[in-house]
């Protein structure tokens, strides 16, 4: 266990570990701000546009 | 109408900020990695090939965007809110299995590229190809960041002495992820 790689056996119990830590924190709760985001964005590009949103025509 | 490649995004969101998590070990840092690379993504999205892997792309821009701010502020605050050692849940220690704790902290001790690369490789499913081409560095170089990184969590984890050392169970993981934040 002294060389440049670990078992093969350890290897995968790693990167099983690693899939299971980044996964759970993969499903956890965004934040508000991060789920506003791109409707923040879309609507600042709207206006950018001058493309009036949802329709809302005179 | 195959749409605009944008409204892909939102679908990266989860998986970019454990990314992020994973290389500030800060939540509030790693939001704020996640808003800029969105931000950037948003407003160069001519630069994305349609057709090519927009994850890759994303973590590219995030990684891209935490080494540069890690330069400009030079004092990185790693676990500045305690997320990482304090705050985390603990599997209570009744069995032979590898702690979740001791996983988070054994990966917490690698250097930022080793831990970066096992998240590419390890976790999220990129070739070593993919994550060469992501880091702007040889094949090769990924290749030996996650053999030095794995055998480094082997050895602080004991895990060629043979033992069990998965996360037991769904339970766990969950009860670990509870507080949102649990970096890694």
């Amino acid at each position: 266990m002294s060389n440049d790689t670990p078992s093969e056996k350890a290897r995968q119990q790693i990167d099983a570990n690693l899939r299971r830590v980044f996964q759970a924190q993969e499903q956890a709760e965004l934040p508000d701000r991060l789920k506003a985001l791109l409707d923040d964005l879309k609507a600042q590009d709207t206006a950018a546009d001058g493309t009036p949103n949802d329709g809302a025509n005179e | 109408m195959n749409g605009d490649p944008r409204d892909e995004l939102v679908e990266h969101l989860p998986a970019l900020r454990a990314f992020a998590i994973s290389l500030t070990r800060n939540g509030a840092t790693a939001d704020d990695m996640v808003q800029d690379t969105v931000v950037k993504a948003w407003t160069n999205i001519e630069k994305f090939e349609p057709g090519t892997n927009m994850r890759a792309w994303l973590f590219t821009i995030l990684r891209n965007t935490f080494y540069s701010s890690r330069r400009k502020a030079k004092r990185e605050v790693a676990d500045v809110d305690g997320i990482f050692t304090e705050s985390m849940a603990e599997k209570p220690a009744h069995d032979g299995h590898l702690q979740m704790t001791d996983f988070k902290t054994a990966f917490a001790k690698l250097p930022d590229e080793q831990r970066e690369t096992l998240i590419l490789v390890g976790a999220s499913g990129f070739s070593y190809e993919e994550a060469a081409a992501m880091c702007n560095v040889a094949v090769g170089t990924i290749k030996s960041r996650a053999n030095r990184g794995r055998k480094k969590l082997a050895e602080l984890m004991n895990l060629d002495a043979d033992g069990p050392v998965e996360l037991t169970d769904k339970a766990t993981v969950a009860v670990v992820s509870n507080n949102g934040n649990s970096a890694f």
